[in-house]
């Protein structure tokens, strides 16, 4: 498939530009998801660490590096730097910018000016979410959830935050309608729905939340600025509100958030696990339409952040249904996933390592949400470090594993280098110890009542504390190995040929690194994306 | 398949009978107001409301004239939406 | 690379944003109906404070406003450009009106002491307040919102004057009517709900 003369790749083809204005003004989807990849792994790191001062803090009962206000702007900003900046733009931002064009075999995006807008005003919405920590009263100290009524009356920057959020969810909105529109316009020749992979089914899915969640907490978040600056009580029970309201309408967003942070992980494991097997994914079409499945009732659950803020009964009991229907679909993915490994030519190499831990903690993650999800044991354990722990396994041992997947598989596509394997399941498995040493215990002392959000603690609790810092170290050491190795690849790295894993899908039929425009000519697809001979 | 909806032009009497049709509902809902039906007065309002919405959508709009998949888009937006209030209403009407 | 042109895909992505705003005065018609339910009384008193003649010739003039707009595509598919400009005038004119009538209305109720914050507000029932909160903050959107269609339909004017709008490419026209309908179709919800209510 390769020319003799090779031509010229995206990352050498400036057009016409120069220097860093090759990039920040490139309209080109494989450039913009190198943006959000270099822009998200920053802010990643950043989060990382502010997580990484939480941990040390919490090392000890009392005041062992900062004060309590310290501590509640620090697991604000954690929160709001990983969620809004992190891990809903995630893996869409940037695996789906850069390959779903060229998994439907197009060119680009449908609407390409619109997706470089996209990516500035993330930076805009960055920009700001940074200057609420500096700026004017001090940095927000409302945890990342916002909730009335303290939003409304904190005396921290909460307005400037709330914008940050605000701005970023049109970033949000905004790659949402144009992956839409270029899943229904773009496909090639002969892609019908169902020959489409599955990692663009999984952003198809995604997309259509992006689109109509966020407006939501858009309207909420102005409603908070609205009782802050104009007395209009929509959450203040002296003027007439009610604060559970508040609750009402963030979740409704923020839950179905979750999924758009869940989505394309599932999607990018989707990918590697039968390239890994040799082998066709078992059941293509029950995980298509279980991403949808995900996506729909996914709206409807959202009363389960909610069940001890004085909804209810009936509220409590309809949301507690809905939650156990929503986990079926992710369960007939994982089964799914398993099958498909079932009688394949198994190759252990990086991203299948990362695939296979993803799969074991997000089952951990999964089952944990079912004991959140059911009323008399969400009781027991709502606003613990249980609830951190599940939340942590399903998003960082969830959807941060499949972006380190991700990373690992599509790099050599991307870079057109091979990074060092044996370095890189080093870091793997460094990281898959830390991670589960760091959080376990808190599913253990989460049980046992040790709140979360809390400065200090009593002092039965810090055996588990005094674990899982030592585990949030041991992971800081990994996550910085497995990115030095990453990025040593530049200079020391072996030179990728197209398709190193075997892979089927159209990616591993371009040259690596793909051409500016991906195809010479659009493909015409005439059979099943995941034709193993 | 372009050619569905680029060759349809819309006469223009067709635009003002839509505008006389929606502004003799206008007056339909003011005249409901004085009319005394208690709790149904909002209920029919909205219903007017909602026929209006239909028709600006469905001739205003050109929906009517699209590609069908249009269609399915925005009877799913509203049906979520109004699947969202009426979720809420679980926790509000019963506490 | 050549120019995709696709206007189906384009038509698309606008209705998509369109959803987009639906939901985002989705929200606040959500807190109504919550607000309404819960304070039934007060709300239906609170809104006599309220012109309902406005409110109707506001609702009037947006609908001759769709109008205008939704034919002004009629005449650039026609090839008269004049005409399309005329009503494209026509249309951001009704706009106009429409701003002003608001600012009118807003103006009386805050000459009277009717406006979030006020001191005369803090002895109304809190479902009354709650009343003139979203009244306030819905149709302060919706003029927001008003505007920035306003700018657009600006901006298409131009481009039908200058050509770039045209008998064979008038998709832009489409999405800036699409955005103005839009506009229409909020308050054609509003308007009931804060005014007819008594």
């Amino acid at each position: 498939m390769e020319n003799e003369s090779k031509q010229l790749n995206y990352l050498e083809d400036t057009q016409g530009r120069k220097g860093i204005w090759a990039w920040i003004l490139s309209t080109d989807h494989k450039r913009i998801g190198i943006l959000y990849l270099i822009s998200i792994a920053v802010f990643f790191v950043v989060g990382g660490l502010l997580g990484g001062l939480m941990r040390a803090e919490l090392i000890a009962p009392g005041e062992t590096i900062m004060d309590p206000q310290t501590y509640n702007g620090i697991f604000t900003v954690h929160g709001i730097i990983m969620i809004f900046l992190v891990v809903i733009p995630g893996l869409g931002a940037v695996f789906g910018n850069f390959f779903l064009p060229i998994m439907i075999g197009a060119k680009d995006v449908m609407f390409p000016k619109l997706n470089l807008f996209s990516w500035w005003i993330y930076i805009v919405g960055a920009v700001l979410a940074i200057c609420s920590q500096f700026a004017g009263d001090g940095a927000p100290d409302t945890g990342w959830t916002f909730y009335a009524p303290y939003s409304t009356e904190s005396g921290t920057n909460v307005i400037f935050a709330v914008f940050a959020a605000f701005v970023l969810g049109f970033s949000s909105i905004l790659t949402g309608l144009n992956f839409i529109v270029t899943i229904h316009r773009m496909r090639a020749p002969g892609m019908s729905w169902f020959r489409m992979p599955l990692f663009p089914w999984s952003l198809y899915a995604t997309a259509w939340i992006q689109v109509l969640a966020t407006p939501i907490v858009g309207i909420t978040l102005l409603m908070i600025v609205a009782e802050r600056l104009f007395q209009i009580g929509f959450f203040d029970p002296n003027l007439g509100g009610d604060p559970i309201l508040y609750q009402h309408l963030f979740w409704i967003y923020s839950h179905p958030a979750v999924y758009i942070m869940i989505l394309p992980a599932m999607g990018v494991i989707t990918e590697i696990i039968p390239t890994f097997c040799k082998k066709a994914v078992f059941g293509y079409k029950a995980i298509a339409l279980s991403s949808l499945a995900i996506a729909g009732v996914g709206y409807f659950v959202w009363g389960h952040h909610m069940y001890t803020s004085g909804m209810s009964g009936t509220a409590r009991w309809f949301f507690s249904f809905l939650t156990f229907i929503v986990a079926i679909p992710s369960a007939i993915k994982v089964f799914n996933w398993v099958s498909t490994m079932y009688k394949g030519s198994i190759d252990v190499r990086t991203p299948f390592l990362y695939a296979l831990s993803f799969i074991f903690l997000f089952m951990i993650g999964g089952l944990t949400g079912l004991v959140l999800g059911s009323l008399a044991s969400d009781v027991h354990v709502h606003d613990t470090a249980f609830v951190v722990a599940h939340f942590h396994y399903i998003i960082f041992g969830g959807m941060g594993f499949a972006f380190f997947a991700g990373i690992h598989y599509w790099y050599p596509k991307m870079f057109g280098i091979m990074y060092n394997e044996g370095k890189a399941n080093i870091a793997w498995m460094i990281i898959f110890v830390g991670f589960n040493v760091l959080y376990f215990p808190l599913f253990v002392i989460g049980m046992q009542g040790m709140p979360r959000r809390y400065f200090d603690y009593l002092p039965e609790f810090q055996t588990g504390h005094v674990i899982s810092s030592i585990g949030a170290l041991i992971l800081l050491v990994g996550i910085f190995m497995m990115i030095w190795n990453l990025f040593r690849a530049r200079k020391n790295g072996t030179i990728a040929e197209a398709n190193p894993w075997g892979g089927v899908t159209l990616e591993w039929q371009l040259q690596s690194p793909p051409t500016l425009y991906n195809f010479d000519e659009i493909p015409t697809i005439t059979g099943d994306p995941y034709n193993y001979k | 398949m372009d050619d569905h909806h680029e060759n349809h032009i819309t006469p223009y009497i067709t635009h003002l009978k839509v505008l006389v049709t929606l502004l003799f509902l206008t007056f339909a809902t003011i005249a409901v107001t004085y009319v005394e039906l208690g709790a149904l007065t909002v209920t029919v309002a909205l219903l007017i409301a909602t026929v209006k919405v239909f028709i600006v959508i469905t001739w205003f709009m050109h929906l009517k004239y699209e590609e069908p998949i249009f269609r399915y888009f925005v009877i799913g937006v509203f049906l979520l939406f109004a699947l969202i209030i009426f979720i809420t209403f679980f926790d509000y009407a019963f506490r | 690379m050549e120019e995709h042109r696709d206007d189906i895909g384009s038509r698309m992505g606008m209705w998509i944003f369109i959803f987009t705003e639906i939901l985002l005065f989705g929200g606040l018609f959500l807190v109504y109906a919550i607000f309404r339910a819960k304070y039934s009384a007060e709300f239906h008193s609170a809104a006599y404070e309220l012109n309902t003649f406005l409110g109707a010739f506001n609702t009037v003039i947006l609908l001759i406003s769709s109008m205008t707009v939704a034919m002004s595509i009629t005449a650039v598919q026609k090839g008269d450009k004049k005409l399309a400009l005329i009503l494209l005038g026509i249309t951001i004119l009704m706009a106009l009106t429409f701003l002003v009538n608001k600012y009118f209305e807003w103006g009386h109720k805050v000459h009277m002491g009717i406006y979030p914050g006020s001191d005369l507000l803090k002895q109304f029932e809190q479902g009354e307040l709650m009343f003139f909160g979203l009244y306030y903050f819905m149709t302060g959107l919706h003029v927001f919102h008003i505007i920035v269609g306003m700018i657009i339909l600006l901006v298409v004017m131009y481009k039908v004057n200058s050509g770039t709008i045209n008998a064979d490419k008038f998709v832009l026209l489409e999405n800036g009517g699409l955005y103005w309908h839009l506009v229409d179709l909020i308050w054609i919800f509003l308007f009931p709900l804060l005014y007819l209510i008594t």
